[in-house]
Formats: structure tokens, sequence, C-alpha cells
């Protein structure tokens, strides 16, 4: 390259500075100015600069806002699970089994109730899930319950429950993408070589939907934690978020260092259980497939998935005990964080694009 | 036949995306003022209610002014990513179009807080404005994806036919590229109105005392008895984005065939 941009590059880049700058201004900044944000404090109104680390600290000690963000990650966890183990049969239907000429209008009757206002529908799966709502009143008409089931409206499960419904698109969409891109005389290929159906699903179709399962969970893991509507309406408060927290502190409190602090932790967190969880994937599929695969490759992954799994279970527990109140979150992060830079590095991209 | 039970399922599963929207209407027009079954019979009552509630026209102007800019502004921008994205080879591409798109991903949340904190560290105070940039921002990157879907089908001979014609390079994405990609335009823009019309926690952050619909409405869910009129106002505002998105769905793939494209279905 050396002096040189081609004049291509120059055009590109040109042209792509308006939007760039814009983000830059209006996304970099701001995320740049709560980082510097999360090191003052706030004392009322005046904003204290000297630099201090005592709002982490606040945050790493203090079991309400542990409680939550652990709870933000553990929804959002279960939404994701949900969101993507209902999703892939819909998107698998839609690009195996519906004609051509029908899965563009498919597509958009499932991406319509995601257009339609949030707030409402986030209103109604409360009208939904309510003691005399339809839900309860189905299932005592039907004889299955006597009485309305009391942990389905404000607590975790409603959360779950209704964000899995306002993310089903954002699923469905990249698993569909990656099943129409599948060459389907491969799955003919996989038959005539004596596969049978489960298995050619198995070994075949499943591994090269991987890509679009792993967008799936991203794009729906990552928003999730940051709730803030589905807990207000439905959680009650056994369902609160960190959002909400991160609320309460702004404008509530008005303590917008501690505001800005939560931010940062949510997406640190957000950040290091998201590499955690992919790269220890591709740890677990690369011991799987260094024995050969089969039922000793299994249990192998599965040995070790306990055993990382376990790990960081036990540091929870008992981590205030060993390390302080303030060190049992560091000391987690600080393992994860570890053990995917070093998976990282030391083992290559392996399958499904991990 | 194997086929059965996930056709079955697909049902349901539709049913499931489907049921707010299902009970929207029935509650909308349930003459009752509580929102729970059994129904009390029809009424037109809460959607004449509605006409008459002076701060809903406040809340209503407010959000139609945000909307129509962001939609303009949003799609400008992101007519010039597209573009750069599927005409243009440059250093650092990927990772300049992953970051003008991270808003897509990134906690709404994160994105309202530290704008806020910004905006307010440098003396100004929220206002529409303010909300036409944080939506503007949010906006872009749907934009960015259906503008590419455009592009990308152009065929790069025809701008080089009218290069070789005596077009200047600009005269030529104006004379033959912009009128291809009219379509997606106006997709982009229909659904980045809807986004914005609807966008709730950047509005509820970044307000100030100039509160959007979905705000005007957050205020109003506390107040049991205003709930009928809520759903009133919640049934127009689905009607009003089904229809333009049927319209914008329409024009993206009339635009698609015209350039001789698939239809993968979908806007994202």
């Amino acid at each position: 390259m050396g002096q040189g941009l081609t004049s291509e590059a120059k055009r590109g880049l040109t042209m792509v500075s308006p939007p760039l700058i814009f983000a830059l201004l209006l996304l970099a900044a701001p995320l740049l100015t709560i980082i510097l944000f999360s090191f003052w404090t706030q004392d009322f109104l005046t904003i204290n600069r000297t630099f201090t680390v005592e709002n982490y600290t606040e945050a790493l000690t203090d079991p309400l806002y542990r409680t939550l963000l652990l709870r933000s990650l553990r929804i959002a966890g279960f939404v994701t699970l949900a969101t993507v183990v209902l999703a892939f049969p819909i998107a698998y239907y839609i690009s195996f089994h519906v004609r051509p000429e029908r899965k563009a209008l498919w597509i958009f009757l499932i991406t319509i109730p995601f257009w339609t206002s949030y707030l409402i529908r986030i209103f109604l799966w409360r009208v939904i899930l309510a003691f005399d709502g339809p839900v309860n009143g189905t299932l005592i008409e039907l004889g299955v319950i006597d009485t309305p089931l009391p942990w389905i409206l404000y607590n975790a499960n409603a959360v779950v429950i209704t964000l899995a419904h306002a993310f089903a698109p954002f699923a469905i969409l990249p698993i569909f993408v990656s099943l129409e891109k599948i060459d389907r005389s491969l799955l003919e290929a996989a038959r005539d070589l004596g596969e049978n159906a489960v298995m050619t699903f198995l070994r075949v179709t499943l591994p090269l939907a991987m890509p679009g399962v792993l967008a799936a969970v991203l794009i729906v893991f990552i928003p999730t934690v940051g709730d803030y509507v589905t807990p207000r309406l439905v959680g009650g408060s056994g369902g609160t978020m960190i959002a909400n927290m991160i609320y309460v502190q702004i404008f509530d409190l008005s303590n917008r260092p501690m505001g800005a602090t939560l931010a940062v932790f949510a997406m640190l967190a957000v950040t290091i259980t998201l590499a955690w969880a992919i790269l220890h994937v591709r740890f677990w599929v690369h011991l799987n497939d260094r024995v050969g695969g089969g039922l000793a490759g299994l249990g192998l992954a599965g040995a070790a998935a306990a055993v990382d799994i376990g790990i960081l279970w036990l540091i929870l527990r008992n981590g205030d005990a060993w390390f302080g109140p303030a060190g049992t979150l560091g000391v987690m992060a600080a393992i994860m964080a570890g053990g995917a830079i070093a998976i990282a590095i030391f083992l290559p991209k392996g399958r499904w694009g991990l | 036949m194997r086929m059965r039970p996930l056709a079955l399922f697909a049902g349901l599963y539709l049913l499931f995306l489907y049921a707010p929207i299902i009970l929207l209407p029935l509650f909308a027009f349930n003459d009752g003022t509580v929102i729970a079954f059994p129904l009390q019979g029809f009424t037109t009552r809460w959607f004449i209610d509605l006409a008459n509630t002076p701060d809903l026209r406040e809340a209503t102007g407010n959000s139609l002014i945000i909307a129509c800019s962001v939609a303009v502004l949003a799609t400008c921008l992101g007519l010039f990513a597209a573009r750069a994205a599927t005409r243009y080879t440059f250093p650092l591409k990927g990772g300049i179009m992953g970051f003008i798109m991270l808003p897509l991903v990134l906690p709404e949340v994160i994105v309202a807080i530290s704008l806020l904190v910004t905006l307010s560290q440098l003396g100004l105070t929220t206002s529409i404005y303010t909300i036409i940039l944080g939506h503007t921002l949010l906006c872009m990157p749907f934009a960015i994806a259906i503008l590419q879907g455009s592009f990308s089908g152009l065929d790069q001979s025809l701008e080089e036919a009218a290069m070789d014609l005596g077009e200047t390079r600009t005269g030529a994405f104006f004379a033959v590229i912009l009128p291809l990609v009219v379509p997606g335009i106006i997709a982009s823009l229909l659904i980045c109105f809807i986004i914005s019309l609807d966008e709730f926690i950047i509005a509820f952050f970044l307000s100030g005392n100039e509160p959007t619909l979905p705000v005007y409405l957050w205020g109003q869910l506390r107040f049991p008895a205003r709930l009928p009129i809520v759903m009133a106002l919640g049934t127009i505002l689905v009607a009003l984005s089904i229809l333009l998105l049927v319209v914008a769905n329409a024009l993206r793939r009339y635009g698609l065939r015209r350039s001789g494209q698939d239809d993968s279905g979908g806007f994202l």
C-alpha cells in the first residue's frame, strides 16, 4: 500500500464518511463519555471529576447490583435458548417445506408483529398471562389446572415468555437465511450414502445451519440483557433487571456516574459471557473431534464442559469467602476472559463458524 | 407425511406471534373499563374519547415530526453507507460497516443513557431534536440493510455505460443508479418512519417535556381507567404500521423484481 490508497479506496472512504462521522459523534463519543463518567462521582447535582474506582467497587460489592446483573444474564440466557429452540423448527419449515413462491409471504407474516407497537405488545402479554387472562382461563376450562397458575406473571418467567415473543423474528431470520444457503444436493448425497433422515439432519443440515444459529444467539442475547420495558411491565419485583436499576440511578437517585458504571458493567458482562460461551464451545467441539467424535467424543466434551461450568459455579457460590465480596465477580470475569483468550490464541477457528 | 407435526407447530407458533395483535382490537372495541375477559359488548366510544384528548394531539404531532425527520436523515445517511459498502472496497471496510451497524444489537438503554449523559454534559437540553438524533442513529442500520439489498442487485455495467456516454460519475449516479433504487429508498423511508414512531426507550430518556406517542402511552399505562383508550390508540398504531409495512414490502419486492433479483423475503 505505502503511499497509498487507490482512487477507489479514496472514493469509498469519502462515500462512507458521512454515516461514519455521524456514528462516531453519536455512538462512539457518548460511549466513551459514559466510560469516563463511570470513574467520577456525583454529590447531589455537582459532578466530582476526581478519578476513582469507587463506583466499580460498589457495583461489584453491593449484593443488589450483583443479583440484578446475574439475573439479567440468566433471563437473557433463557430467552435466547427459548427463542432459538422455538425459531429453528419454524425456519426449517419455511425453508424446507414451504413452496418457494410462498416463502417471502411467510417471512413477511413472521416479521409483521415485530414492527407493531412494542409497548402495547408487551402490555398485552400482561393481559394474556393475567390471573383472569386467556391462558389461565383456557387451562381451567380444559381441566388441566384448578386454580390460576401463580408462576406465569410478575416474575422472571413472564419476562422470558414475553421477550421470547418480542425477539422471535430476530432468531428466525438468520437461521432461515443459513438454511436457505444449504445446497440441497448435499442432503441427497447423505441419503444416497446410507444415512437415515435423522442422521442426515444431525450431520449435514444442523452443522451447516450453525452460523445462522450463532447469529441468532448474538442478536437475541445482547439486547435482551438490557431490556427495560418488559421487566417493568410483567416482571414484578422478582423480574427486575439491570436496565431498571440504571434508570433508577439516573432519574430517581440523580446518580449519573453510578448509572454509567452499571451500563459499562452490563456491557462488560455481556461481552465476557458471550466470548466465554462461544470460545468454550469451540474448545469442546475441538475435544470431541480430537478423539474422533462418537460417544467418546461426546463424553469428553461433556466432561470438559462440566468442569468449566463447575469451576464458575463453585466460585459464584463460595467466592465471597475465598476472595472477599468484591472478588467473586472479578475472579469469575478473569477466569472466563482468560480462558476465552487462551482458546482464541491456541485453537484455530473450527466448525460452525465458531 | 413427516411434515405434518411441523406444519402444526408452525400454525401454533403463528398464533403465539399474533396473540397480542389479535387481542388488541377486541379490547379496543370492548364496552368495559377493565382489560380482561369476558368481553362486555361492542362500543366505539374509546375511539371518540381518544379524539377528545388534547395531550394526545401534542404527542402525535411530536411523533410525526420526529418520525418524518428521522426517515429522511437515516435514509440519506444509509444511502452513503450502502453505496460505499456495495460499490467500493476500502481499508477497514468490515470494521467501519460493523461499527455503523452496531446500534442494531446494542441494548437501547446503553445508547439512550450515553446520549443523555453526553448531551447534558454539553449543556444541551433534551427535546425533540435530541430524539431525532438518537432515532437516526438507531434507524441507520435498518436503512443500510434495505438499501444494500437494492444496490447489490445493480449491474455495474449500467453505470460504466453512462460514463462512456459522457456522464460524470455524479451525473451517472443521479441519472442511472438512483432511479433504479427508488423502491428501496421508499421502503427505507417507511421502515425508518415506523421504527421511530414506535421507539420508546430513547424517546423516554431524551424526551424532556416533549413526549412522543409511546412516551405518552407509557404514562397512561399507570392509570387503569385510561387503559381502554390506550387499547384504541394501540389499535390505530398497529393498523397504521401494518398498512405501511404492506406498502413498503410491495415496493421492495417491486424493486427487486425490476433489477431481476430473487426475493429472499423480509427486511433484515
